[in-house]
């Protein structure tokens, strides 16, 4: 304070060179502490939650062992004991890559749109758009998926399921191809869409406007400045923006046990009904299987939470490292 | 066309350079005409037909999203082939592209507008005073009169109160952690930084699992509603926390300086003019997690757990929401119940939409400069300095003088403030 309490008038002594003190007053000490505190808390946040659901998980892989990775259903009740999360896993991954496939494409053709081909006053609304439908309820998602995109959609799922299935994955084995694993990917591909295009939104207006204006300078039309500049620029940000949606994907819950009916058997043929997921398994079984049960979900959890952490942090460093990640946060 | 030279017009010209290349159609291929327009209604309209014949005639196929796939393959296609006959190869490629992008984003946007629509239009039908009334302690499945005996009250007051304490909790920690990522710095913020956009992809269920693992498996607490707004609090933390520190970086360094400068300590001008100037903001960030943290179901059934009774306390026993109120609905098999359904879903989306646009508008003042320039104005009006004690302005205001004096000293506005 002493700085500012001096002032330069006639009749006073000359100046004496103010001492700038670099030590913090007490009051300073207090908040930055705490500001720093708060934020370690996060830390330990992501810590407890690993170690909470390892302890309380525990019991039940004390049971399993490692067949708990191999082994499909969840009998936890009774003499022979039967559970593990093999099926759940194969599911959880068959969901994300159908979202992935479905979203990936609409997402990035959506950022596109933002960045380089929508009139400035449509701009804003349009991402408006785009937010609200991150943050429509997983539940109306599912609801709306239920009664009004699936009797739509297993007509594609039958014709697939005849004409296609020379490929091995559209093959089917049972006539029934509603609540299949092909349609709860497409509701969640429909739902991480938001997230994939407001990530590649932002890696994509990063892209230097002096090589996009000399690419169009050379004569490029727009669609191969696109192709030559900004996917280019923006690969870095696309491919972390994908893993993100996957991360999203793999741990949806609510839409996927709305429409997936559960069956353990783990069948190659996504369009056929039936299948499950990590989410669903927990979701829906959470209650039943007594103690040993929950111990079980526990675990599930934590496997569950230990794939979505190590795809986020993978796509988070994969972002920062690449030229088009130096401004951007996922 | 300006580069082509005349040809047929003029008679005595000098000797022609070898004629350019003819490009046979507009040099900037955005150019885009009545001719334009008139071939991509035309591809639209063919490929319909041709895809409506082959599609429910020939092969007899059925199902709306089959035959709109379908179609916009063929149109593609055919959009293409006929642009080239009439542009070069790269401008009919670069026409095709936009179509392709221009449909991705309007297929967005309609998805959407159909989700939003179909519940209201759904819901609006089966509105009912006892929704808002009744809870649904008279509930008897098999009944068909159902939508006339219960209502869903308690969920909404266990949503109010259950996304009130996780935002009560959950906004102050998230401001004070991008406080500390953007103000204070130092060791740490970097992995700090790394923990909470990796949290920020965490499974909503993992959330409630996890809530549910350390409290009620260790028989610390049972089902309550606050047990709900904690996991609702791990959800909205990260996200809100990220867009406050967005908001942050924003607020111009000089405003900073110029707080230290005079004196203020670091909590001052934080607190002062960091934050406020940063407000509008950090009120979006805050509006959307919470418009987020509304909707969440999973979490919720490990920790509040449903209940069909009016439970007022959040602190005790087990309490309801709306989406999961919602997803008993959807699971049941019973007709008299979706019609509940529809009417939750809209009671729901409603009040998501109400918090999204609440956001938007409370941030529409989203430039700082804009911010700035208000707030200015308002430290220099006069009326203003006059009041200026019991508002304490975070510029000079903190000596009781008037603030921002030395704006105002100078007569003439070309004379230099500084010698």
């Amino acid at each position: 304070m002493a700085i500012a309490t001096e002032t330069v008038g006639p009749g006073r002594a000359p100046l004496t060179p103010a001492t700038i003190r670099n030590d913090r007053r007490k009051g300073d000490r207090v908040f930055r502490g705490f500001a720093r505190g708060t934020g370690y808390a996060t830390l330990v946040l992501l810590f407890l939650i690993g170690l909470f659901l390892f302890i309380e998980g525990w019991p039940a892989i004390h049971v399993a062992g490692w067949h708990f990775f191999t082994t499909s259903g969840f009998q936890t009740i009774g003499k022979t004991k039967h559970f593990g999360v093999e099926a759940s896993l194969y599911g959880t991954v068959v969901v994300a890559l159908v979202a992935l496939a479905v979203g990936t494409p609409v997402a990035i053709a959506t950022a596109l749109f933002l960045t380089e081909y929508a009139p400035r006053r449509l701009r804003p609304f349009m991402i408006a758009v785009v937010d609200l439908a991150a943050a429509i309820p997983s539940v109306i998602y599912g609801l709306w998926a239920i009664y009004e995109l699936q009797p739509n959609v297993v007509g594609i799922s039958g014709w697939m399921s005849r004409h296609l299935s020379w490929i091995p994955i559209f093959k089917v084995a049972t006539p029934q191809v509603n609540a299949s694993l092909f349609i709860a990917g497409l509701v969640v591909g429909i739902m991480i869409v938001p997230i994939i295009a407001s990530v590649t939104r932002e890696v994509f207006s990063l892209t230097p406007p002096g090589e996009k204006e000399g690419a169009l300078a050379l004569g490029a039309t727009r669609s191969a400045m696109i192709r030559r500049v900004v996917l280019p620029f923006g690969r870095g940000g696309m491919i972390s923006a994908v893993m993100l949606g996957m991360g999203r994907a793999l741990g949806e819950t609510i839409a996927v046990v709305i429409i997936l009916s559960e069956s353990f058997f783990i069948s190659p043929h996504i369009l056929q009904s039936g299948g499950t997921t990590v989410a669903q398994l927990i979701a829906v079984h959470f209650g039943q299987g007594g103690r040993l049960g929950t111990q079980a979900l526990l675990f599930a959890g934590l496997v569950l939470f230990a794939v979505t952490l190590a795809i986020n942090l993978a796509a988070s460093a994969i972002v920062s490292r690449s030229r088009s990640g130096a401004g951007v946060d996922l | 066309m300006t580069t082509l030279a005349p040809t047929s017009s003029s008679t005595a010209a000098p000797p022609l350079p070898p004629t350019p290349r003819r490009i046979g159609a507009p040099l900037r291929p955005r150019d885009f005409g009545w001719a334009d327009a008139g071939i991509l209604a035309a591809s639209l309209l063919s490929s319909f037909l041709l895809v409506w014949v082959v599609f429910y005639q020939v092969t007899l196929l059925s199902g709306i999203f089959g035959f709109l796939l379908c179609w916009y393959a063929a149109f593609l296609a055919l959009y293409w082939v006929v642009t080239t006959q009439v542009v070069d190869r790269q401008a009919a490629t670069d026409r095709t592209a936009t179509v392709v992008v221009v449909t991705g984003a309007f297929l967005v946007l309609g998805i959407v507008a159909f989700i939003v629509g179909w519940v209201t239009w759904k819901g609006v039908g089966h509105l009912h005073t006892n929704l808002f009334v009744k809870d649904m302690s008279h509930f008897v499945p098999a009944d068909r009169n159902v939508l006339h005996q219960i209502g869903v009250l308690h969920a909404i007051v266990g949503t109010v109160e259950q996304v009130g304490i996780a935002a009560a909790i959950g906004v102050p920690v998230a401001v004070t952690t991008a406080v500390f990522l953007n103000e204070v710095g130092g060791r740490g913020t970097r992995i700090v930084r790394t923990v909470v956009t990796a949290m920020s992809g965490l499974p909503s269920i993992v959330a409630g699992v996890f809530v549910y693992s350390i409290l009620v498996e260790t028989s610390v607490s049972r089902y309550s509603g606050f047990l709900a707004s904690l996991a609702l609090f791990i959800l909205i933390l990260p996200s809100v926390t990220r867009t406050t520190e967005e908001v942050l970086r924003i607020v111009p360094g000089g405003l900073r300086e110029a707080s230290l400068a005079l004196g203020a300590s670091e909590f001052r001008t934080v607190w002062s003019v960091v934050l406020p100037t940063a407000r509008s903001g950090m009120i979006t960030a805050s509006l959307l997690g919470i418009a987020i943290a509304v909707g969440e179901t999973a979490p919720l059934i490990f920790t509040s757990f449903g209940n069909n009774n009016m439970n007022v306390n959040p602190f005790h026993g087990a309490q309801a929401a709306l989406p999961l109120v919602l997803y008993d609905f959807v699971r049941q098999p019973q007709g008299a119940l979706i019609d509940l359904a529809y009417a939750t879903a809209f009671i729901l989306l409603a009040l998501v939409l109400i918090l999204f646009v609440l956001a938007r508008v409370l941030g529409r003042q989203r430039s700082t400069s804009g911010a700035l320039r208000a707030r200015l104005r308002s430290v220099l009006r006069p009326s203003a300095r006059s009041g200026g004690s019991e508002n304490p302005s975070p510029v000079g205001g903190r000596a009781g003088r008037p603030p921002l004096e030395i704006l105002t000293v100078s007569p003439n506005p070309k004379e230099p403030l500084l010698p």
